[in-house]
């Protein structure tokens, strides 16, 4: 039952917890209107201590497509927060008003802090660098939906492996499924760090391997996730122009892909993959966009309990 | 040279890496005891060079545990009629509040003051903790 529980990291959840979030957001995904009043009458709060207009407007979307309504504030400085409000006292005045709370805090663990006080249920939107679960959700029920299931694949994970926080938690979130392997495509300043490969992949055993190049080894893949290289990320300049062109997705790249091969993204891109891909049939970022506010909408519905029959 | 006589009945801290006594001496809450207490600083050991000694008396049942996070090294010798009855050896606690502090200054408990610092263990061996909030991994050796 995943009625008044917290989601704060990925791993909160069990495989058949998560399952259980991913059959709905499928449903959802196949007949949104289906569920237009599944949360009349309940109130969503977004938290947003620091702005990502795209996350909150998921969740808003999400809980506007339930038939909910939505409160809450995107900008610290004009609420009770810039008066030095504690994230404790914030959530227990938020749960006297809303049914669940969604929380974006730019210090690692804040939204954990506002479980501990809050009697409603807190989702974790974003906290610093070190977790974003509905992320991971969502490339988990587009990866469901357009590849049939979540076993048997050959995972590429391309650009900046090292920071990358929704990396590390699609690397998790895929190794508790079957047969899965991974290729990391990342200079070697951005490899995917240490404990990483010793406790997720080595542990269990997970096939993966380490390139360079992504011109290697694309046509191996049924998933390429993009994500972004900065600049600022290279050690040397040099380094950086001998490895950029091979970190952007061009249609040359592309031919050689599977024709079944989808490339997702967590967006906002910004140049990793060239804007003529974008027609490509293999090109699914903005449609793992729309996954994102299913799932979403799937999540509010379990935690909240609300069924429709 | 410094004497302090040996104690009948009590415990003995020893082994403490010089400068540490101190910090244990507050943690244990030593100053708040009846009993007779004693904190020897800089005492010449052949194994530490220098170390500090806390010495109780008429007291066996403080929560020690906690003095493995400072320094696993430490020894507990346990004195009943002026006879070593016991030598305690330190198994790490699971869980410890209130006593590591985060060091991540992205961590939530750099900003929230009134939260507990809540660490778990992750590595025994090497003597890891894990901060609850922002899971920055804290090795006791870096203390
Ligand atoms: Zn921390």
């Amino acid at each position: 039952m995943l009625k008044g529980r917290h989601l704060l990291d990925p791993m909160d959840f069990t495989t058949l917890e998560i399952d259980e979030v991913l059959e709905l957001g499928g449903q959802i995904s196949k007949n949104p209107e289906k569920f237009s009043n599944a949360c009349q009458g309940k109130i969503l709060a977004t938290l947003f201590y620091e702005p990502s207009t795209r996350t909150r407007f998921s969740f808003e979307a999400a809980m506007l497509r339930l038939g909910g309504q939505v409160i809450g504030f995107s900008e610290p400085n004009s609420s009770s927060v810039a008066k030095g409000e504690s994230i404790a006292d914030t959530i227990r005045t938020i749960a006297c008003y809303a049914d669940i709370a969604v929380m974006r805090h730019p210090k690692e663990g804040a939204p954990r802090v506002a479980a501990q006080y809050s009697t409603i249920p807190v989702i974790n939107a974003g906290d610093g660098g070190h977790q974003h679960p509905t992320q991971t959700l969502t490339d988990l029920l587009t990866i469901k939906s357009l590849k049939d299931n979540l076993s048997n694949l050959t995972i590429g994970l391309c650009g900046d492996l090292k920071f990358g926080r929704t990396v590390h938690s699609l690397i998790k979130a895929m190794s508790r499924y079957e047969n899965n392997k991974f290729v990391l495509i990342s200079p070697k300043e951005l490899k995917v760090p240490d404990y990483i490969k010793k406790e997720v992949l080595q542990k269990n055993n997970i096939e993966f391997i380490e390139v360079e190049r992504m011109e290697d080894v694309i046509e191996r893949l049924d998933i390429l996730y993009m994500t972004r290289v900065q600049r600022e990320r290279f050690f040397n300049e040099e380094e950086y122009l001998r490895l950029k062109d091979s970190y952007i997705l061009d249609k040359a790249k592309l031919k050689k892909a599977k024709e079944d091969m989808i490339v997702l993204h967590p967006l906002p891109r910004v140049n990793e993959i060239a804007v003529e891909v974008d027609e490509d049939k293999r090109a699914k970022y903005f449609e793992q966009a729309k996954y994102g506010m299913f799932v979403r909408m799937a999540l509010i519905m379990k935690l909240l309990g609300v069924e429709v029959c | 040279m410094l004497t302090v006589n040996s104690i009948k009945n009590g415990v003995v801290i020893d082994h403490i890496k010089a400068g540490l006594g101190i910090k244990i001496f507050k943690m244990l809450e030593l100053d708040k005891i009846e009993s007779a207490v004693c904190l020897l600083m800089n005492v010449s050991s052949e194994k530490l060079g220098k170390k500090d000694i806390i010495k109780i008396e008429n007291v066996v049942d403080l929560d020690f545990r906690i003095l493995g996070i400072l320094d696993p090294n430490i020894t507990i010798n346990v004195i009943k009629d002026e006879v070593l009855v016991e030598k305690k050896k330190f198994e790490l606690p699971e869980r410890v509040e209130n006593v590591l502090s985060c060091k991540n200054p992205r961590c939530v408990t750099s900003i929230e003051k009134y939260i507990d610092h809540v660490f778990y263990l992750v590595d025994k061996e090497k003597g890891e903790y894990r901060c609850m909030y922002c899971d920055e991994i804290y090795a006791l050796s870096e203390v």
